[in-house]
């Protein structure tokens, strides 16, 4: 669905960043510890070099992807595009919710939370900063690793505005998921959206952010950010749906786990949309007992490129992780999966897993794949490793035999191989919701 | 018209290497035909020419679904027209629902933009996973992935009583199969034997004839049909192995 491009109703022209800093609407009131750091970001923005060729880190990225310094805020859509923008937000979701939020060029349309245990926040950031100022000093924009993107985590930092904050107390537990739909729309516009999820002792919550774009051809970034806290018992599953127009729209997701004693933190990456895509996954377990599950599932078409890298940190005893990615390719698409195991010295009795599989829908597509493993510990189980094929002829065969038709039958055959990856996912309406994304997709690319 | 599974002077090769050498043979509608055979004679690679599988070209003959010349027909349209193959090695496909897998071969049968009714499908789908002891879990299970060799077998048998073949052709169902799941799959074969169906059965063993009592048994050695005869056929060459047949002179 393509909607209008929205009407300029801001007051003053959006700033390009090409030579001052992205200045916002609702600067006015913000905490100064949270100004300092913003202007600190901005000055850490401008002193990093744009990664070049010969960065490991950027091994095999187009980096023609990364001139970002030409875009600028966006205004907000109009009342007409904010209702439309709404409504379908509202028709997708599942019936059972925790809380709904939709955002639109970094302002806030849309907020219900009727299912939210009691005690339980879920809170745009910017009014997260005013009133629990404690309890986002000690989480908001804390970590300062990365797996290449420092340039645009700094550049996030320094613009950020929109964003959920989610904090679950101990022992508060949601079996719905938390919804956050980012809509992004205008020639040449960028947004920061930022999701915080604090999960304390035993507390449990599944956040799933969607992006999407308003118009169906535009050049747009969206640099967002997602940080995962779970402590002592405390259970995350966080998924990031991407589904940004393929003509123009850049995505990079920079997401960060924390977990603690106990804690167990599901990651989900559903790729979909967008020209380019580039997500970066450092998982850590601190503490022992802490397991990290990372899935994801991708599907490639056209041009489009997908830059996935992540790390499995081991940094305690008695913990586990389990990665799961799964490509599948089109056309002249490709795709990057660099995938780190570290057990750091000590963390002894570690189990970590690391699988990425490709499928190969086309001869030109691409599909590059660089696990690595770095173990300094004993008792140590860890396996990685990655497959690149095309469907086999004997499964398209076993359906034909069936009477479905050959390019159906490749579709499903497809659709399945992506599926594992998302099934290991909690939630059935989380997944539904992703089932139903890519079933889209599928259609579309005929 | 004829209303008959009717295959003609069947010439198919691999490779170049010539598997079925002339092979005739006819299943006329509302009958149970058995094919018999040694290991390596041919009875799968018959099955699945018929299937349309590319592996096999074939050469010389012809197939006949009633008056559809099924070598015509690519490879789904051949099950559109009505042919089913329960395959002896059954193939697992990753990440597809069995219920979507059968729910998709079912739309595929479907006029253009007419919808299965999802209600209806699933209480037809359970009441026939009921019917073969089929626990429920099988229809959010991937596609033969981790099913046992009966499972499977069964999983086949369950797709042929969703799609309601004209013709069908069971290679090797019994194999895999304890005594009590060989009964409830001939019960569940059994149960669609009418007259408007015609079946070819392929086993090895008599002990499933005793179950699914064929009207004509046919012996298959090296690509060609060398005897035919009535069921108790079945129990001679259990009885004698097919020696005596092969060592006999083909009749003319
Ligand atoms: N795809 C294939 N490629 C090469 N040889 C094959 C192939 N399929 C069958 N054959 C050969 O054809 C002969 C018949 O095999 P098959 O039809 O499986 O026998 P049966 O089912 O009667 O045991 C065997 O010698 C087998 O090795
Ligand atoms: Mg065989």
């Amino acid at each position: 669905m393509v909607l209008t491009p929205p009407e300029e109703t801001t007051t003053r022209p959006a700033a390009s960043w090409c030579d001052a800093a992205p200045v916002n609407d609702a600067d006015a009131g913000l905490p100064d510890w949270y100004l300092e750091l913003r202007s600190a970001a901005w000055a850490r923005y401008n002193a990093l070099p744009v990664p070049t060729r010969t960065n490991q880190q950027w091994r095999f990225a187009d980096l023609k992807h990364l001139r970002i310094d030409n875009h600028a805020l966006p205004a907000p859509v109009s009342a007409s595009v904010a209702a439309d923008l709404v409504a379908r937000a509202v028709s997708e979701r599942p019936a059972e919710f925790a809380a709904h939020f939709v955002f639109a060029n970094n302002r806030l349309l849309h907020a219900e939370t009727p299912a939210l245990p009691e005690g339980a926040t879920c809170l745009p950031i910017e009014d997260a900063l005013a009133t629990r100022p404690d309890l986002l000093r000690a989480h908001f924009l804390k970590h300062g690793d990365f797996l290449g993107g420092e340039k645009f985590a700094a550049l996030h930092a320094a613009a950020t505005l929109s964003g959920l904050f989610v904090h679950f107390p101990k022992g508060r537990v949601a079996e719905a998921p938390v919804i956050v739909h980012h809509f992004i729309g205008g020639e040449g516009v960028a947004i920061f959206p930022h999701t915080l999820v604090v999960a304390e002792d035993h507390a449990s919550v599944s956040v799933i952010d969607l992006f999407e774009s308003i118009n169906g051809k535009e050049d747009t970034l969206v640099v967002g950010m997602a940080d995962l806290h779970a402590d002592r018992g405390g259970r995350i599953q966080y998924t990031s749906l991407q589904d940004l127009n393929d003509k123009g729209a850049k995505h990079v997701q920079l997401q960060h786990t924390r977990a603690g004693r106990d804690a167990a933190v599901k990651v989900g990456y559903l790729n979909l949309g967008a020209e380019w895509v580039r997500n970066e996954s450092i998982n850590r377990m601190v503490e022992s007992g802490a397991d990290c599950q990372i899935f994801s599932a991708n599907l490639a078409n056209d041009v489009q490129e997908y830059d996935q890298r992540t790390l499995q940190s081991h940094e305690a005893q008695h913990t586990t992780s389990d990665l799961f990615f799964k490509n599948a390719l089109y056309d002249r698409a490709r795709t990057i999966f660099s995938g780190l195991i570290q057990v750091q010295p000590g963390s002894h009795h570690t189990d970590s897993y690391q699988t990425c599989r490709n499928l190969l829908g086309s001869d030109e597509a691409e599909a590059n794949s660089m696990p690595g493993l770095e173990i300094d510990a004993d008792q140590v189980k860890c396996s990685h490793g990655s497959t690149s094929g095309t469907i086999s002829d004997e499964e398209i065969f076993y359906l034909r035999a069936r009477g479905i038709p050959a390019d159906e039958a490749r579709k499903i055959i497809s659709l399945g191989f992506l599926n594992e990856s998302i099934e290991k996912l909690d939630g059935e309406s989380v997944k539904e919701m992703l089932f139903a994304r890519i079933a889209r997709k599928f259609a579309a690319i005929g | 018209m004829s209303q008959s599974l009717r295959i003609e002077n069947l010439h198919a090769s691999v490779d170049g290497h010539e598997i079925l050498k002339g092979l005739t043979l006819e299943v006329p509608k509302g009958q149970v035909h058995a094919i018999m055979g040694p290991n390596g004679s041919g009875k799968s690679t018959l099955s699945k020419v018929i299937a349309g599988h590319e592996d096999y070209t074939v050469t010389e003959g012809s197939v006949f679904l009633d008056d559809i010349n099924l070598l015509d027909l690519e490879i789904d349209e051949r099950s559109r027209a009505g042919f089913f193959l329960a395959f002896q090695y059954p193939h697992e496909i990753p990440g597809v629902s069995n219920a979507n897998f059968i729910r998709a071969a079912r739309q595929a049968r479907l006029p253009k933009g007419q919808e299965i009714d999802a209600v209806a499908f699933y209480r037809e789908m359970y009441a026939k996973m009921d019917e073969l002891g089929m626990d429920r879990k099988f229809t959010a299970r991937s596609v033969n992935e981790g099913f046992s060799g009966g499972e499977k077998k069964r999983n086949e048998i369950l797709q042929m009583m969703m799609l309601e073949p004209k013709y069908a052709i069971l290679d090797e169902t019994d194999s895999g199969l304890d005594i009590d799941a060989l009964k409830i799959v001939a019960q569940g074969v059994n149960a669609m034997r009418s007259p408007e169906r015609g079946f070819l059965v392929i086993t090895h063993y008599q002990r499933l004839l005793d179950y699914i009592v064929p009207d004509v048994v046919h012996v298959l050695h090296d690509g060609r049909i060398i005897h035919t005869g009535g069921k108790e056929l079945a129990y001679e060459l259990e009885e004698k192995g097919y020696d005596w047949i092969i060592n006999e002179p083909v009749a003319a």
